[in-house]
């Protein structure tokens, strides 16, 4: 299978592609339109500023090819910033519009629990989750983030309460993301980008 | 539901190799940085941090290789720091594979380094590393590795560093650094209420009573360690066990 990760200037890429690596699967980057066309499924990691992301995806024209690959059906997984850069808008960059692949917005935590929410934390399950397959009730997931999706309709199968209850998996079809970083997650962070890799291989 | 209290290993090296010693003086080599980041992944640490304790410009390419080489052992985040000055230089420690960077000369220095450096990467990848001693009834900062005084108060330089951008502090009491001897509650505790931020707390930490402490009295969020790991005198597995079993929230393995 031919997966992808998005390169576009910023972002955890050596993380992801070793995770990836440690699990038998070879990925490669792609940050050009055409590159993007061509792949099984795709992976958009994350790190930094949600205005800034959109920014690097606009200069180097990716944000249509993007749309376009989730619309033909192609699965993408969004990793931390990754997730958030779906939705349409965000309190981190307000003005700033996002993939919008969910019309939701993007809020930022408001500080009940310190900030940033920074560490390990557990999941509550709200519905079914292909990501979350054979995943202990109790696992833990590394997170490190301000802003977060407080709703995703249908499409939040699983929250993390930091501050507040956001979205921590997100599932729709071929989109699919984490708040947390599987890369970062021990063992059971591998076995959600596993579920990830398995899923696009039955959909693609 | 609660987030978990992080126990944090720590490699000092000196670019290269890890080394030990109280007060940077009486170095003496303790081992490989990647293998001993490969043995703590896999034990259970919740996050590793790497500092170049030396910190000298031309040792940083080596220092650049040591983050990529640790970096590429393990599942889990890395932090890693010792001598940034700039941006660049802080980008270069991301690029080679840390996920947070930390900064403490510099940083008092010129405190808009925080603001410059939270811009770029986010408050989430900056954490302030803060060196306090004793003096009086307060707690004073010191910079280039705990050899020299500012006169600052380390509380209130918590409190301004966050407010410039740091995601995180990292405080060492010098009191108790290389002392076996239990950390400092009293200085963890007055910096914790201080700022909004995570607090990890290094210098002092024994058996496993003493994490306990820190994270009950001293209201840590994470807590950080180096010979005691390093020596094997002190299982992760084990210390994790203890704390869960003295109902802190932390996170299992295995």
């Amino acid at each position: 299978m031919n997966i992808a990760l998005v390169e576009y200037g910023a972002g955890n890429l050596p993380s992801v592609e070793r995770a990836l690596s440690h699990l038998g699967v070879e990925s490669r980057r792609a940050s050009t339109p055409d590159a993007l066309a061509g792949c099984d499924a795709l992976i958009l990691p994350g790190v930094g500023h949600f205005g800034a992301l959109m920014r690097s995806l606009g200069e180097r024209s990716l944000v249509a090819p993007l749309r376009e690959a989730v619309s033909r059906g192609t699965p993408l997984l969004g990793i931390c910033l990754g997730l958030q850069a779906m939705f349409a808008t965000s309190d981190e960059a307000p003005g700033d519009t996002g993939l919008a692949l969910f019309p939701q917005k993007v809020s930022a935590l408001p500080p009940v629990d310190r900030l940033p929410h920074m560490g390990w934390n557990r999941l509550r399950r709200a519905r079914p989750s292909k990501l979350l397959e054979g995943v202990l009730q109790d696992a833990y997931f590394y997170f490190a983030h301000s802003y977060a999706a407080l709703d995703a309709g249908e499409a939040g199968v699983a929250f993390c309460d930091h501050c507040a209850p956001f979205v921590a998996v997100l599932e729709q079809g071929n989109i699919f993301a984490t708040q947390f970083h599987p890369e970062k997650s021990g063992p059971v962070g591998a076995r959600i980008l596993s579920n990830f890799v398995r899923q696009a291989g039955s959909q693609g | 539901m609660s987030l978990a209290h992080r126990i944090i290993p720590c490699l000092d090296t000196d670019g290269e190799r890890v080394v030990k010693g109280v007060n940077f003086v009486n170095l003496r080599d303790a081992g490989d940085p990647a293998a001993l980041a490969a043995r703590y992944n896999i034990e259970g640490a919740d996050e590793l941090v790497v500092l170049d304790i030396a910190a000298s410009r031309d040792h940083r390419p080596t220092f650049l290789e040591t983050i990529r080489r640790v970096a590429a052992e393990l599942a889990i985040p890395l932090t890693a720091g010792g001598g940034v000055a700039n941006v660049d230089e802080g980008r270069a420690i991301l690029r080679a594979g840390a996920d947070k960077l930390t900064v403490n000369t510099a940083a008092i220095r010129n405190p808009p380094l925080l603001t410059a450096l939270a811009a770029e990467f986010g408050s989430q990848a900056v954490v302030l590393a803060i060196d306090a001693k004793r003096v009086g009834d307060r707690w004073e900062a010191f910079v280039r590795g705990g050899s020299v005084p500012t006169g600052i108060d380390a509380v209130a330089w918590a409190r301004q560093g966050v407010d410039c951008g740091a995601g995180e502090i990292l405080i060492t009491s010098m009191d108790k650094d290389g002392t076996r001897s239990g950390f400092d509650c009293p200085l963890t505790a007055a910096i914790s209420r201080a700022v909004s931020v995570p607090v990890i707390a290094s210098g002092g930490a024994d058996t496993p009573d003493t994490f306990l402490e820190v994270f009950r009295e001293g209201r840590a969020d994470a807590a950080l360690a180096a010979s005691i790991f390093h020596d094997s005198i002190q299982g992760l597995g084990a210390l994790k066990r203890y704390l869960g079993e003295q109902g802190v929230s932390v996170r299992q393995t295995g």
